[in-house]
């Protein structure tokens, strides 16, 4: 007989200790977003005031340009590295075995490995070894790499998870390779495709670390933006923004899983 | 060279896995119209041959001709072979019509005369009422028709048939024997039948190939592997039979006096060509209870089963062999008793001499 995980001793106090740390500071920010006061640590009755700052403050015009870029590149980005995701899948789940099969695997997997600043320092040394002013296209390229992995894993665990049957039957059926593809491989990976695409959107949104090293001079993201406003002192303008983009990932990992849920259910 | 050409002709066939070899030199030649059965126990091979033929398996050895063509390098779309899969592999994603009409699309047909031989065909499995349903909407034998229908829509010239029947229930397994075989009939379809089950195979084929590790062991019509089975694996495959170990005494032409346990002399058809010792196969319905004075053989009884429509009587032989014997159950025989000792005649043509 399982006891089940809850009589572990001291399952109760460890799970709530590790709930405190990682939300805490979340819902912090949350509330004193809605602050009415200017002080970021006294409260000073609700108020939105702070949301309508975000928009139509002195910093507005930078957060909305911010915003932007970062909306931008992610919807590019998030195309691009789920395009080659797909492509990648495919080539390691249906193409047999290769040569250098595993090393590929590795590859497309590394930057989940590797921590994020040598990443970013070496993207950084790469485009000025190479010459290529930094700006929109580095960031652009940066993130479309980085977001390949994580567009990865939910498309190869869907296509690992379709029989080959159903490629092979359409194949039967007159269908060419590139028929057999787009008319039954792609609609029934669909769930696991969306699902990487929409985590590669939201990894793209939220990147900052590879960001701040290659967007050169003048060019800002929305998280670039808020640690430049930061540096000069918190406002609890920042704390409205913050909340707006965690309640966008929230909606995007909610929508991620969500598809990946019901994909499940239908083969 | 054939008169009639032959729909499918595998020629010497080969197929490894590494060093582990599936088929090995499997020789078939299947004519247009046939309804031909694969038939042999799980492993031996079977799938892989059908693979083949499709397209989804390269052949390490040999050659397959599809009405005189070779098929080698062939992709699976440019071969007039369509496949009812073992698991049906229905697109989940198209509905019943959307998945008969697949082919037709693919092969370039409008949708107006698409839509047309796909009502037809689903009228043919009679499935006209499901025809906007999913896959996953219908219960397993509904979803064999549709499988059927989808493959037969293109007009196949050779239709595969792997294990179509397998997940199905007894009585629904049953009826689709006759369907199938009429289909196969109506439509004039040349069908490769796979099965590991030797009483669909009897039921339907007009030929049969008898397999086993890669081989095949023999090839004929039902009565031809059932009643002159060539090897022990045949005759202990197909039906139920039963093999015991006996010395020739003469050989003649394809006839072979034999010793019997007890001493009695037999004459009865021989697939081996040399003395020595060799299998008997005795069919178990073939065998009547007589007096002891003019019998074949003597036993004692063990155990008698009762299976509705048979008896079956589990004897031991003098010199100690088991032996089955099968009687009709009928009012007018006497049953005997466990412990009873009987005679046994063996009629004719039940018993066959084996080749090893
Ligand atoms: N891709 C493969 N790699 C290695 N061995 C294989 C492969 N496919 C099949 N085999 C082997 O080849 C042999 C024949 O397989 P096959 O699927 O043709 O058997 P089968 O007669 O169809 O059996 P069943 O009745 O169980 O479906 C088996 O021993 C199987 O393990
Ligand atoms: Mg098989």
């Amino acid at each position: 007989m399982s006891r089940g995980v809850r009589h572990y001793p001291g399952f109760g106090w460890m799970t709530v200790l590790c709930l405190v740390i990682l939300y805490a500071p979340l819902i912090v920010v949350t509330v004193y977003s809605f602050n009415g006061s200017t002080s970021i640590t006294t409260w000073g009755g609700f108020s939105l005031r702070w949301y309508v700052d975000v928009f139509t403050g002195p910093e507005a015009p930078r957060f909305k340009a911010a915003a932007w870029n970062s909306l931008t590149i992610a919807l590019i980005a998030a195309t691009v590295a789920t395009a080659i995701a797909t492509a990648a899948a495919v080539a390691m789940h249906r193409a047999g075995g290769f040569r250098g099969r595993s090393l590929t695997f590795a590859l497309i997997n590394l930057p989940l490995m590797v921590p994020e600043i040598v990443v970013a320092v070496a993207t950084l040394i790469f485009f000025t070894m190479v010459g290529i002013t930094t700006g929109y296209m580095t960031i652009l390229i940066a993130h479309i790499t980085f977001c390949i992995p994580f567009a990865y894993l939910p498309i190869a665990a869907r296509l690992q998870g379709i029989d080959e049957g159903y490629e092979q039957a359409a194949r039967d059926l007159y269908a060419g390779r590139g028929q057999a593809f787009f008319l039954v491989l792609l609609p029934l990976m669909l769930p696991g495709v969306i699902s990487g695409y929409l985590l590669a959107f939201i990894i793209s949104l939220d990147d900052f670390i590879i960001t701040n090293f290659v967007k050169g001079a003048g060019m800002e993201t929305l998280p670039t933006a808020i640690f430049g406003s930061v540096k000069q002192g918190i406002k609890p303008n920042i704390m409205a923004i913050s909340t707006l983009m965690l309640a966008v990932s929230a909606v995007f990992v909610t929508l991620s899983y969500l598809v990946n849920r019901v994909g499940r259910k239908s083969p | 060279m054939a008169a009639v050409q032959d729909a499918v002709d595998i020629r010497n066939v080969t197929k490894r896995y590494g060093s582990f070899t599936a088929l090995d030199g499997v020789s078939l030649g299947i004519a247009d119209n046939e309804f031909f059965t694969l038939l042999g126990p799980s492993g031996c091979g079977k799938t892989t041959l059908l693979r083949m033929i499709a397209g989804f398996e390269e052949i390490t050895q040999g050659e397959i001709r599809l009405f005189g063509d070779p098929i080698a390098g062939r992709d699976p779309n440019h071969r007039p072979v369509n496949t009812v899969f073992q698991h049906y592999a229905l697109f989940p994603h198209m509905t019943v019509r959307d998945n008969v009409a697949f082919g037709l699309k693919m092969k370039g047909m409008d949708a107006a005369s698409r839509r047309a031989r796909a009502e037809r065909m689903l009228e043919m499995v009679h499935l006209s009422a499901f025809a906007d349903r999913m896959p996953a909407q219908l219960s397993g034998g509904q979803q064999q028709r549709v499988a059927l229908a989808r493959a037969l829509a293109p007009e196949p010239r050779v239709l595969l048939l792997d294990e179509p029947l397998s997940a199905l229930d007894l009585k629904l397994r049953q009826a689709m024997r006759v369907e199938l075989k009429q289909l196969q009939e109506e439509t004039g379809i040349t069908f490769i039948f796979v099965t590991h089950d030797q009483e669909e195979a009897l039921t339907m084929s007009d030929r049969i190939a008898v397999m086993s590790a890669g081989q095949v062991q023999q090839i004929g019509t039902a009565r031809e592997i059932y009643e002159a089975p060539v090897n022990r694996f045949v005759a202990d495959f197909i039906g139920e039979t039963n093999l015991i170990e006996v010395e020739v005494t003469r050989v003649d032409g394809d006839r072979a006096e034999v010793v019997l346990p007890g001493g009695h002399r037999l004459t009865c058809p021989s697939a081996s060509r040399t003395g020595g010792r060799h299998a008997l196969s005795i069919r178990p319905e073939r065998m009547s209870v007589v007096a002891e004075a003019g019998a074949d053989m003597l036993a004692v009884v063990e155990r008698v089963v009762y299976l509705g429509t048979d008896l079956q009587l589990m004897v031991r032989l003098e010199g100690g062999a088991e032996f089955h014997v099968r009687l009709q159950n009928s009012a007018r025989i006497a049953v005997p008793e466990p412990g009873a000792r009987i005679g046994l005649r063996i009629e004719d043509g039940a018993a066959r001499l084996l080749a090893d």
